[in-house]
């Protein structure tokens, strides 16, 4: 039963798909090339030298216990920000479904966090969780808890991943909330009218049933960990303390905009798009299997 | 009629506009924002308007990091500015790209200028000078560590506010004394590397790297795991540890604190001095930043932090002389003195020294001369120069990451500073690499 569209000749396929090509040559396909091609070079920041040393970038990095490291920060970072986002947004979007009254408002005020800019966000959680004149931090000081997030490094992990999470719990939701709507209702009340408690519903018919947009949503929002979450890590924590939150998106633009090591920001970038590459494929291969279009 | 008045409007217009194009324009990106913004602007407001060849443009590009991207990628594209603001750890940076930027010494004899680099303090433009003495890049705003004291804190604590704080042995003592009264913060800092390790090295006379701290060479190594670092790093931890001293972060950030009068001393930059005597509602002074008399009997000089002004190759004959003109109007007696007045920052010439003291600053605002004094009370050692090392940006993360183990109690002092400078080494060598 394919419905497919095909096209007569060869041009007109071309002519469409053109614009495409043409963007994503430009925005990705150049800057990538770009990418590989500098990483095999020590560059001097002016570009007034370049010396060919190979693979001799990677090998590099990749004998710097520290840079291996953040392969493992990063791994629970991301876990952290994808399950917490996404957790908080079903919850939401499920409470929000069942609204009756009022749940434009609702709506309305739990997108509003998206429009928020990753490095807005980290200042406004730093304010908050200071460690001298933080609001949060002063309610815990009187339940006799002393939060230093400059000094221990769980604490900081904590802060950054509750701030990075913050503003994607938005965008979520709203993905979370249309994929509750396009269930149909009448297999619910189905299941209602046999006796389905809400539980079971939402596990066996609801959970199902909203499985491509959950599966969207983990590419999305692992991507979205991977690169975006650098304003907050730069504004929250610098990478620290020691180098708890040095994600390897952060060592990238450190050693790339800070230490002016344009060959090793390179090779860490080409390191990083093979991650993700990966991780997509194996998403796409392993778990959409899983999900019911 | 109108239409006379509109050709009469349009020549003067031309006029107006072929006068500007005779004017060379000299462009100036610099890294500050707010008041330090405003009498930037001023300075160059009033070189515009004291003569008609020359006009200097400036913008400011972002913080020092953004500053010096923006200028890197402004060369790459041809498109650089005359003058460049870079801090000073952009230093070796700087003197490596041959080929990017035009030394001063050599933009002044160009251009034919009165330049006498003798009239410039010693330890202010020793950061930035060639070993052979000549000036690279002119110093624009230098700052150098010292001890911000609240009084009023030590008086609660029943402590003399004039008591000895000249020693860190002195200042261990009346910590004890701090914490024993319930004072919740007895010291903190900002910029702890620069004033811990580096400030503290040259201080004592100790090299913070090897190659007279990268002067003479690209082939430096790290050497701030000594015993005196290592003591004093290892002091600092157990004052931590007791609650004597608190970390408060990387930058500034213990300003906030002590600003807000929690803190009873604070080591910080002394151009800490605009905000200090604007936000505290308390009697602060400004001490000299104390020294182990276990290490020395007699502290050496402090060194500079801040930033320089780079001029960039590429540029035409006339605009290089613009820009000696505009260097040397800045180094004048006058705009320094009032530089200095304004912001805390250090005077680069003698005479701008000599002249703020004539006016009677230093008597109308006691503390302010303390650092001029702590800078100029020695001539500088090959240890006291200054630092002038590749990557420094880096390095100096290393150290924070590795002092933050330290403070927390992960590592001990010698530890965490022998990793360090393992770590920064390995940065060295690949900088040596890139420049060669």
């Amino acid at each position: 039963m394919e419905k497919r569209v095909k096209f007569k000749g060869l041009w007109l396929p071309i002519l469409l798909v053109f614009p495409q090509f043409l963007i994503t040559a430009i925005f990705f396909f150049y800057p990538a090339g770009q990418a590989i091609w500098q990483s095999l070079f020590i560059p001097d920041p002016f570009g007034l030298s370049m010396q060919w040393v190979g693979l001799g970038n990677f090998e590099f990095l990749l004998a710097d216990r520290y840079y291996r490291a953040s392969f493992f920060t990063t791994a629970v970072f991301s876990i952290l920000v994808t399950v917490v986002s996404m957790g908080v947004a079903l919850y939401l979007a499920v409470l929000a479904d069942r609204l009756v009254k009022g749940s434009g408002t609702y709506r309305t005020l739990l997108i509003w966090p998206y429009a928020v800019a990753p490095a807005v966000a980290g200042v406004l959680w730093l304010f908050m969780f200071n460690t001298r004149v933080g609001v949060v931090t002063w309610y815990l000081g009187l339940l006799g808890y002393d939060w230093n997030h400059v000094l221990n490094e769980g604490e900081a992990m904590g802060l950054v991943v509750v701030a990075s999470a913050w503003g994607r719990i938005s965008y979520n939701f709203l993905f979370f909330l249309a994929g509750l709507q396009a269930i149909p209702r009448s297999v619910i009340e189905a299941a209602a009218i046999d006796g389905a408690h809400f539980w079971t519903r939402f596990r066996t018919i609801v959970f199902p049933l909203l499985s491509p947009t959950t599966f969207f949503l983990l590419v999305v929002n692992i991507i979205y960990s991977f690169f975006e979450t650098f304003g907050v890590i730069h504004t929250i924590t610098s990478g620290g303390p020691q180098q708890a939150t040095t994600i390897l998106v952060y060592k990238v633009y450190a050693d790339g905009f800070v230490g002016q090591d344009l060959g090793s920001s390179a090779a860490q970038s080409v390191i990083l798009l093979a991650i993700v590459s990966l991780l997509t494929v194996i998403q796409f291969k392993y778990i959409e299997r899983r999900v019911h279009y | 009629m109108k239409r006379t008045i509109s050709i009469l409007a349009a020549s003067a217009t031309l006029g107006t506009a072929q006068a500007a194009m005779a004017q060379t324009e000299v462009e100036f990106w610099h890294a500050f924002t707010g008041r330090l913004g405003e009498l930037v602007a001023e300075q160059v407001d009033t070189f515009n308007g004291a003569q008609s060849d020359y006009k200097v443009v400036a913008s400011h590009k972002g913080n020092y990091s953004e500053t010096l991207n923006a200028g890197i990628a402004a060369f790459r594209a041809g498109e650089q500015p005359d003058i460049l603001m870079v801090f000073e750890v952009g230093t070796a940076t700087m003197m490596a790209a041959k080929g990017a930027v035009k030394p001063v010494y050599e933009v002044m004899a160009a251009a034919g200028a009165d330049f006498d680099q003798s009239k410039y303090i010693g330890s202010v433009k020793g950061y930035y000078t060639s070993p052979d003495g000549n000036m690279l890049s002119l110093p624009f705003n230098s700052s150098t560590p010292v001890l911000w004291v609240n009084r009023d804190k030590l008086s609660e604590a029943g402590i003399d506010p004039d008591i000895d704080l000249s020693t860190w042995e002195k200042v261990g003592a009346v910590l004890d004394e701090l914490k024993a009264a319930g004072v919740d913060c007895p010291l903190t800092t900002a910029w702890q590397s620069w004033i811990h390790l580096e400030n503290f090295s040259a201080y004592h006379n100790t090299p913070f790297a090897t190659k007279e701290n990268g002067f003479a060479g690209t082939d430096t190594e790290l050497a701030f795991n000594g015993p005196a670092q290592v003591a004093h790093i290892g002091a600092m931890g157990d004052w931590a540890r007791d609650g004597k001293f608190i970390y408060a972060g990387r930058r500034n950030e213990g300003g906030a604190n002590f600003r807000a009068g929690e803190c009873a001393f604070f080591t910080e930059s002394s151009a800490g001095y605009a905000g200090i005597s604007s936000e505290a509602e308390f009697d602060f002074e400004v001490r000299p930043l104390p020294y182990w008399e276990a290490v020395v009997s007699e502290p050496q000089n402090t060194i500079i932090g801040g930033a320089s002004l780079w001029v960039m190759e590429g540029q035409g004959d006339e605009e290089y002389k613009g820009v000696a003109a505009f260097l040397n109007f800045l180094s004048s007696p006058e705009i320094q003195a009032k530089w200095h007045q304004d912001t805390g920052y250090l005077p680069i010439t003698a005479e701008a020294g000599e002249l703020t003291k004539s006016q009677g600053f230093y008597e109308a605002n006691p503390g302010t001369d303390v650092a001029v004094m702590q800078m100029t009370a020695n001539e500088p050692t090959a240890n006291s120069k200054g630092l002038r090392l590749g990557s420094f940006d880096q390095i100096r993360g290393i150290i924070d990451e590795e002092l933050e183990a330290v403070w927390s109690g992960d590592k001990d002092a010698q530890a965490a500073l022998d990793s360090a400078v393992e770590r920064g080494n390995v940065l060295l060598r690949r900088f040596e690499q890139a420049s060669r």
